[in-house]
């Protein structure tokens, strides 16, 4: 008689299998692949495959002169395009050492903070969306709309405006751009009351996020996780504090920083931010001074031969610039250090052994723009 | 006892935080005119863009058909991405020497990024951007424009 042979076959409940989350799901906000492995509904394993929306705009800013370069970096992190346009004009001026006037400060402080405060919303509403809160959604875009319409007055555009130019902004600001943006603190000071309500306090909310996604400080650090998932990790690494630019050294805001480390933490952060935000550009809107909108360049803009480097505390963590520079008007090698991307590689820590719905709150949590993460 | 107290207590919590949300939503569902922001296929007919949006790139003429732009080139230069084309040609001027004019000014609106630094750049000031905004076409090639308009010249005194 034929000998049965004794297999190891595995249970089923034990068994690992592979999904694909992406490239077309509604929670990773863009087209990334997040191949994970499961055990039942328990992440067991992670890799994010990248590429789908590379556009190799290091290698175009090889081509392009200085001020063309600009309206690449809008085209990375969308949602924060004032602050990157801001880092490449201010490695520039620190190249070439141009003081800018102050009215561009100003301006270009108040822009950024207006930057924050869209992008904080917008992240918001999607993060509400993600754990099931549709309302969040609309509310939050609705909201959003006032800024954009701030910008589509003074820089022509709403969403990607290439507003900054080195040595200055593109145009003065629109005579409107004071009273709007008075009208725009006063409303959301009384409708970001209606998030914490709506949100914040939510017990569905609550459960899906506090204690999901646990991230220390050491790791928070070694990883390199930076900007408001970093700050919700108490690490204490706001660039406008520890490297100030433009005009962060003169104003007066808190570094907002929660011990928690969990995802609602990160949330906690950022709803923290936008009031920080709001107290920035207070300081700020009725002291513009008077004089030129940009400095006075050369017609071709070359950078002396040599390494620069610039950061800036963008939306979602710290912004690198990196140029090196052979003399020529188009520089010979441009790396951006995103922050989107560093944020990515914690997403395998942070999911394992978690179940696949918590994946969905983390991906959230930390704040995910797929353009940034590809360039 | 404690457990069982906190059972109940996290119900009504849970419950009183739900009725929290509603009573915001409630609100703007009773008053939808703090939420509409625009109604816009309607609103077409009255819609107001701001003055400086930045529709599309045009080369501004007045009303005897002339416009400002002498073909120099350097709004071609400045575009990141190759979205203006400029055919010169060389016609004799008044004096006998020969002089640039714009045969076509061509503008490829499916590549341009409307960074701006045309117009920025422009020296004699003679683009500008339209508030057009609604740009689908269904052919590709309806997308190249050329920019100035049959029989049109260049405003004297501009070079």
């Amino acid at each position: 008689m034929k000998e049965i042979v004794n297999l190891p076959v595995s249970k089923p409940e034990e068994e690992e299998y592979h999904i694909n989350m992406g490239p077309q799901h509604p929670s990773t906000h863009g087209v990334l692949r997040l191949l994970v492995s499961l055990q039942g509904e328990i992440v067991k394993n992670l890799k994010p495959h990248c590429g789908y929306i590379h556009r190799g705009i290091e290698k175009m800013c090889e081509k392009d002169t200085y001020p063309q370069i600009i309206h690449l970096t809008d085209r990375m992190d969308y949602l924060s395009s004032h602050i990157n346009n801001h880092a490449v004009c201010l490695l520039v001026e620190k190249a070439l050492e141009i003081e800018v006037p102050e009215r561009v400060q100003y301006i270009r402080t108040i822009m950024d903070e207006l930057t924050r405060i869209q992008s904080h919303q917008l992240w918001w509403a999607s993060f509400g969306m993600d754990l099931g809160g549709l309302t969040c959604f609309f509310y939050g875009l609705r909201d959003r709309e006032m800024i954009l319409d701030i910008w589509e007055e003074t820089t022509g555009s709403r969403f990607l405006q290439s507003y900054n130019c080195p040595g200055g902004v593109m145009q003065d600001i629109h005579p409107n751009f004071q009273k709007k943006v008075h009208v725009f603190l006063k409303t959301f000071k009384k409708k970001i009351k209606d998030y914490e309500k709506i949100l914040s306090g939510n017990v569905i909310f609550e459960q899906r996020s506090k204690g999901v996604g646990m991230l220390t400080k050491e790791d928070a650090i070694s990883y390199g996780i930076t900007g408001p998932s970093g700050r919700g990790s108490a690490w204490s690494c706001d660039i406008r504090k520890t490297e100030p630019y433009s005009m962060y050294s003169k104003v007066h805001f808190n570094e907002v920083l929660r011990y928690e480390c969990d995802s609602y933490s990160r949330y906690m952060v950022r709803m923290q931010e936008m009031y920080e935000s709001m107290n920035i550009i207070e300081q700020l809107i009725d002291n513009i001074p008077a004089g030129d909108y940009a400095a006075r360049m050369k017609a071709v803009i070359k950078l002396p031969a040599g390494e620069y480097y610039q950061r800036v505390e963008s939306a979602r963590g710290e912004l690198g610039v990196y140029v090196v520079s052979d003399g020529n008007k188009t520089p010979y090698r441009m790396k951006f250090r995103t922050p989107s991307f560093t944020n990515l590689s914690v997403l395998d820590h942070l999911s394992r052994d978690m179940k696949i719905a918590d994946l969905v709150a983390i991906g959230g949590s930390l704040d995910l723009v797929i353009p940034d993460i590809d360039r | 006892m404690n457990s069982f107290f906190k059972y109940f207590s996290d119900i009504f919590h849970g419950v009183k935080s739900l009725l929290i949300g509603m009573s915001v939503t409630g609100r703007y569902f009773f008053s939808p005119g703090q939420i509409v922001t625009q109604q816009y296929p309607e609103n077409r007919k009255d819609l107001q863009m701001f003055e400086r949006f930045k529709g599309e790139v045009i080369l501004i003429h007045d009303a005897n058909n002339q416009h400002r732009c002498n073909g120099c080139g350097i709004c071609e230069n400045n575009c990141p991405n190759g979205s203006i084309e400029i055919i010169s040609a060389r016609v004799p001027g008044e004096d006998g020497k020969p002089k640039r004019i714009i045969d076509k000014h061509i503008y490829h609106l499916g590549m341009c990024t409307f960074c701006g630094l045309c117009v920025k750049n422009c020296p004699s000031n003679a683009l500008g951007f339209s508030q057009e905004f609604e740009h689908a076409v269904f052919d590709r090639s309806k997308l190249n424009k050329v920019l100035n308009k049959p029989g049109s010249s260049i405003i004297k005194g501009v070079e």
